[in-house]
């Protein structure tokens, strides 16, 4: 196994954590501010076909972009309706998030398209394409580059504007929860509303802004998902991301940085399982691709099982904050 | 002549049928610390909460430094220069000190110019009342006494004029408790005007300039507290009131049936809630436990209920029961000869969404005489029984199919006490009975309490109803801060002394 | 909030419920060009008109009846079981072990040894994430839908590699011996004379252990010491401590049943309709066993009608399918808005349905 095999599976994690991290920084404002979101899934999933659907309409994947943020808010409207506004079960409209996504995407699909729950195949301005530093050598010639070339030009190099996106999301969400006035007020109405609503602050309006935002960045991992990374929205295609999401939150203890990491762990993952061959060069045994394909679920559970660690969520969490006194 | 600080003319604030504030009319001069004393359910948090913009009055006026004022909110409250310190407090456990100051205050939407800022204040707030605190140390890592600083210093840095503390020595160790009232002398040389809302006499004494009691809703007295006595307060707070006396044939105590022996408890919050507590109840007598809520008396039930760890010893017929915490089931306590009525029936004795019958066999629910088969419960038979129950203990309505909850206070009461009444317990605990519980009700429920002590058994009451206490009791016994006050005999002694005792004076510096 | 009768909550929000669902499912149909009410007048007819749309309503109703169960005790006992899905799958596995490795003479005994093989397997299935609730706090919602997705992987796994027979190119089991072959309704009523009554439809014998299972979960949620604390504890955790109900306990065991109950699932489509193990045979009913279980209030009795109910509409959908363009997903929908409505909106629909109690001079005695 060579060095550029190895550069090879990273540049692949960082690709299939790129989802994995916006849906988990939408998590994380969601959570921090005390609203549980079961419903990553869901939202991520409606961004992905409104997304390919319109750009496959209209050929612009900006506009699709556009469209794909505007399912996820709305299906986070919906959340914060039930959780905020009528104090209802979190994890239950979560739950009902998800299936609304799953069914409505392919009915709506299906009226459009007629293509059996698909959109068409993404081409040209309709998809997100690969950005390439200047100086980067192209695929044929990496054989004939140095190490550092090879990093440049595989790894660093050639990913698509959102993957760059989402690593700075990571550094604005970091500056945003603390460095700004208005983190401060969302992590404390996750961990005591009452604190908040007595200092004279709006419990209510903070928690949908939390949502609101939650909404869009799930909406651009859903995007992305269908127009960056895959050419198209497809039955089902998120297959589990918004929970993987939601574990690597836990993993990573509620925090930007942390949560980087874990997404990027669990993208390896899913790039380990792309590549069997490789494993049984490292290893020398042939591992089964249905357990590789489980390893992210095996490993949320493990984290859950606080094996790695306990993790203490935000106090106030999944709570509806009713004025007491 | 100066205009008051703060005056309330005429509040009034319903919850439902529960006249929470009745015609509340109070002045609090500026410059001078104002007590306000008023046993639980007085209405003195309601009055509070009016105050902060929480709820709003049915009827009546505030007025600010002369100045009528209307208080929607907490942001309207604080721009009034009213801070409030919480009973329990409004602190976020895992930021710094700096950060909970902050919260709501910040200057601009950047934290780090509002963090300086901020920290310059702590430190003149510091300076000025020897308020000192270290502004980085995190909450949950800081003794109670330094997060209720910080509480103040939120107020300060808000600009309060007013403060207002609500039960503020309830967490705090004596020492803590001198270093709050020093830092209130301090407060209010600066000109600031204090609210001082307590059931602890020897706190109003030694503070106050002024103290207004309450009782049921009502402002009964507002005087200087130089010109009045504990005495007179104590009587003020809870009343002459029409004793509902039960006609009962004097005791005629057996043999010990409850040895209690040096027992302490320290809860989860690591607050020491019973200190070496040591009391006896014998066969045929009952002992009424004195005191305001808080001050140790529900650690001791769930100690003998069997469902809180303590250390010390217990017997019960002479056998040492087990203190881990540990054997809390209704048929466990009936093999060790105890019956327990808790304090709450909405939340420990009954299941609200269970029917009577269901709640007839809560915590009995393995019992023989209940089952039908190995497998099946008798559901008849809990019926049956449940019937009978509710004839002899008079249930209204006689219904066992009534949920819990649809049944009014005193007949949920009369549920609890008919199915632990009649396990014929050697012991039997039983908190507030009559909380919450209409007048018929009560009656009955004392004469089920005494005929229980005629039949032999020994009766440990706790209950924060003086009245209840010395019409019930064979024994009194005081509760304060977790100690046992005193002893007296019903018949030597009266409300006034209980009062003291229950508010810390026992002669003696508490 | 204004209140409403007690008859009113228990049958009126579910009701008023499922009405706003069907209006935003009709709209939704509407919205896609096709007429809502020709698609439920298609769906009645292709369902309710002719014996055959009676037996697959009835087939999957069983799967629902079983997934609804499920979701039910664990609602008893304030728990979320998610993972109906995998739990069934594993219920399956053991119904194929069971049937492929068993010398049955007679289908009646078959049954009875893959109901145990079934319950057993889900029940383990459920045990895990059950004890990670209990003992380590681990949230049940997530730790069962992870299950899922592991229970897929592993049933995968077997049906590539370990299972299959061999020379065979389907990832599936072989086919059940014939005496584990349970009658369908088809069988049935031919035995009594119907020629012809249910043709070609799956229902199966396994209906009427879905109908037993609903009495015994009703005895033993209402009749039994068991049941008594479940439910107990799920109302009031404060209140078990005083009565000495243990949650670990009382957890672990709710789940177990739990996982048993949506395992049994595999009883009616492994055994009785497939005839063997296949991939993803569980189509989903995991999952709407909540929205069952939700509309049925937990009770055994509603979640049986709520079953009926969501057979029709899962035997329409199909006909929708064939008739029309209107996608199968569209029960998807349905299914979603009525947990939207019933789980999480609950207050809405009650504040709703309070104001009309209002106007009408409903006042609480």
């Amino acid at each position: 196994m060579d060095f550029l095999t190895i550069l090879q599976i990273f540049d692949s994690s960082l690709r299939l954590a790129t989802p994995l991290l916006l849906a988990c920084l939408a998590g994380l404002f969601s959570e921090r501010a005390g609203i549980f979101d079961i419903g990553l899934e869901g939202k991520m999933l409606a961004a992905a076909f409104l997304s390919a659907a319109v750009a496959a309409i209209t050929g612009s994947v900006w506009l699709g972009l556009l469209a794909g943020i505007g399912a996820s808010v709305a299906m986070s409207l919906i959340h914060g309706l039930a959780s905020i506004t009528f104090r209802g079960n979190q994890i239950i409209s979560g739950v009902a998030i998800n299936f609304l996504a799953a069914g409505l995407t392919v009915v709506i699909s299906q009226d459009w398209f007629k293509q059996g729950g698909r959109t068409p195949q993404l081409q040209g301005g309709a998809r997100f394409e690969p950005i390439n530093f200047p100086g980067t050598v192209g695929s044929r010639e990496l054989d004939g580059v140095g190490p550092l070339g090879q990093f440049y030009s595989e790894l660093l190099s050639g990913h698509t504007i959102l993957v760059y996106a989402s690593l700075a999301i990571v550094a604005l969400t970091w500056w945003i929860l603390f460095r700004t006035r208005y983190g401060l007020r969302l992590r404390a109405v996750g961990e005591n509303p009452a604190a908040v609503d007595t200092a004279g602050i709006s419990v209510v309006w903070l928690r949908y802004s939390a949502v609101l935002i939650c909404g869009v960045l799930c909406g651009i991992a859903g995007a992305y998902l269908a127009t960056a990374l895959q050419a198209g929205f497809v039955k089902d295609m998120t297959a589990g991301r918004g929970f993987i999401a939601l574990a690597a939150l836990i993993f990573a203890k509620w925090r930007p940085w942390q949560a980087l990491y874990a997404c990027l762990l669990f993208g390896f993952l899913q790039a380990l399982a792309l590549r069997p061959d490789v494993i049984e060069a490292a290893i020398g045994m042939k591992v089964q691709v249905q357990l590789l394909d489980a390893l992210p679920y095996i490993l949320t559970v493990v984290i859950l099982a606080g094996l790695v660690g306990k993790a203490d969520p935000p106090k106030a969490g999944g709570q509806p904050y009713v004025k007491e006194n | 002549m100066t205009a008051p600080a703060i005056e309330l003319k005429g509040i009034s604030k319903a919850f439902g049928p529960v006249q929470a504030n009745k015609d509340i009319s109070i002045r609090v001069m500026p410059g001078t610390i104002h007590g306000i004393i008023g046993e639980n359910g007085a209405g003195k948090s309601t009055l509070m909460s009016i105050l902060y913009g929480f709820y709003k009055a049915d009827a009546g006026e505030v007025f600010i430094a002369g100045q009528k004022t209307e208080i929607p909110d907490s942001q309207a409250a604080i721009a009034a220069g009213i801070g409030m310190v919480f009973q329990h407090f409004k602190l976020v456990e895992n930021f710094s000190v700096l950060e909970n100051v902050v919260l709501g205050a910040e200057d601009g939407a950047l934290l780090a110019p509002s963090l300086r800022k901020a920290r310059r204040e702590l430190t003149s707030l510091a300076d000025e009342y020897e308020l000192s605190i270290d502004p980085d140390a995190i909450i949950q890592d800081i003794g109670v006494g330094m997060q209720q600083r910080v509480e103040i210093l939120k107020a300060l840095y808000r600009r309060a004029d007013i403060l207002i503390l609500d039960e503020p020595t309830g967490v705090l160790t004596p020492a803590e408790a001198d270093q709050l009232f020093r830092i209130l002398e301090r407060l209010k040389e600066e000109g600031k005007t204090i609210i001082l809302i307590t059931h602890k006499l020897r706190e109003i004494m030694e503070t106050t300039d002024t103290v207004s009691v309450m009782r049921r809703g009502e402002m009964t007295a507002t005087v200087k507290t130089a010109d009045t006595s504990p005495e007179e307060l104590a009587e003020l707070m809870v009343g002459r009131k029409v004793l509902l006396r039960v006609n009962k044939v004097p005791a005629k105590p057996g043999a010990a049936i409850l040895d209690v022996q040096k027992l302490n408890v320290v809860d989860d919050a690591g607050v020491h809630r019973v200190k070496d507590v040591s009391l006896t109840v014998r066969a045929g007598e009952v002992l009424g436990i004195a005191g305001v809520s808080g001050n140790g008396q529900s650690e001791l039930l769930e100690v003998l209920g069997g469902y809180q760890s303590a250390t010390g010893t217990v017997q019960v017929n002479g056998t040492e029961i087990d203190l881990s915490g540990k054997f809390s089931d209704g048929q466990s306590r009936r093999a060790r000869g105890i019956a327990h009525v808790p304090e709450d029936r909405q939340r420990e004795g009954l299941i609200m969404d269970f029917h009577a019958w269901e709640n007839v066999a809560f915590g009995y629910h393995h019992d023989g005489a209940y089952q039908a088969n190995g497998f099946m419960m008798n559901n008849r038979a809990i019926k049956e029984d449940t019937d009978a129950k509710m004839g002899r203990f008079d249930v209204r309505p006689p219904n066992p199919n009534l949920n819990a909850k649809n049944f009014s206070g005193g007949n949920q009461q009369k549920i609890v006490l008919a199915r632990e009444i009649e396990r014929n317990p050697d012991l039997l605990l039983v908190g507030q009975p009559t909380r919450g519980v209409d007048i018929g009700a009560i009656e009955f429920i004392h004469q089920q309490i005494i005929a229980l002590r005629d039949q032999g058994k020994a009766i440990l009451l706790v209950s924060v109803e003086l009245d209840e206490i010395m019409s019930l009791s064979d024994r009194i016994a005081v509760m304060f801060d977790g100690a046992i006050m005193g002893e007296r005999l019903p018949a030597e002694t009266d409300e006034r002394e209980l009062g003291l005792l229950m508010a810390g004076m026992n002669g003696s510096a508490a | 909030m204004k209140p409403i009768p007690g008859w009113a909550d228990v049958i009126l929000i579910p009701l008023v419920s499922v009405l706003l669902a069907a209006l935003c499912a009709a709209l939704l149909v509407l919205a896609i060009d096709e007429d809502p009410v020709e698609a439920m007048k298609l769906m009645i007819d292709g369902t309710l008109f002719r014996s055959a749309g009676w037996g697959f309503m009835l087939y999957y109703t069983t799967n629902f009846i079983f997934t609804g169960l499920a979701v039910s005790i664990a609602f008893h006992a304030a728990l979320f079981n998610i993972g109906g899905e995998g739990q069934a799958m594993l219920g399956g596995l053991g119904v194929a072990l069971v049937c492929l490795f068993i010398p049955w003479p007679h289908w009646t005994l078959a049954i009875l040894g893959a109901t145990a093989g079934a319950m057993v397997f889900g029940a383990i299935w459920a045990a895990i994430p059950a004890y990670l609730q209990a003992k380590r706090g681990s949230h049940i919602v997530i730790t069962t839908i992870m299950f899922n997705f592991i229970a897929a992987a592993l049933l995968n796994y077997l049906l590539v590699n370990t299972l299959k027979p061999v020379g065979s190119m389907d990832p599936a089991t072989a086919s059940f011996p014939a005496a584990t072959h349970l009658p369908t309704f088809q069988d049935m009523a031919g035995l009594l004379g119907f020629e012809g009554m249910f043709r070609g439809s799956p229902a199966n014998v396994s209906f009427f252990l879905a109908i037993i299972a609903c009495f015994v979960l009703w005895i033993l949620i209402w009749r039994t010491r068991l049941g008594y604390q479940i439910r107990a504890l799920g109302h009031s955790p404060s209140a078990a401590k005083y009565a000495g109900i243990s949650p670990t306990k009382i957890i672990i065991v709710t789940m177990l049943i739990s996982g048993g109950l949506a395992g049994m699932m595999a009883v009616n489509t492994t055994q009785g309709e497939a005839e063997r193990l296949i991939l993803n045979f569980t189509e989903g009913a995991g999952f709407l066993g909540i929205a069952v279980a939700l509309m049925g209030r937990s009770h055994p009795f509603g979640v049986f009608l709520s079953a009926l109910l969501f057979g029709f509409l899962f035997q329409g959908g199909a006909e929708l399918g064939f008739w029309t363009s209107i996608p199968r997903e569209l029960i998807l929908v349905i299914q979603a808005l009525v947990i939207l409505f019933v789980g999480a909106l609950d207050n809405m629909v009650r504040m709703v349905v309070g104001q009309a109690f209002h106007l009408v001079g409903y006042r609480r005695a």
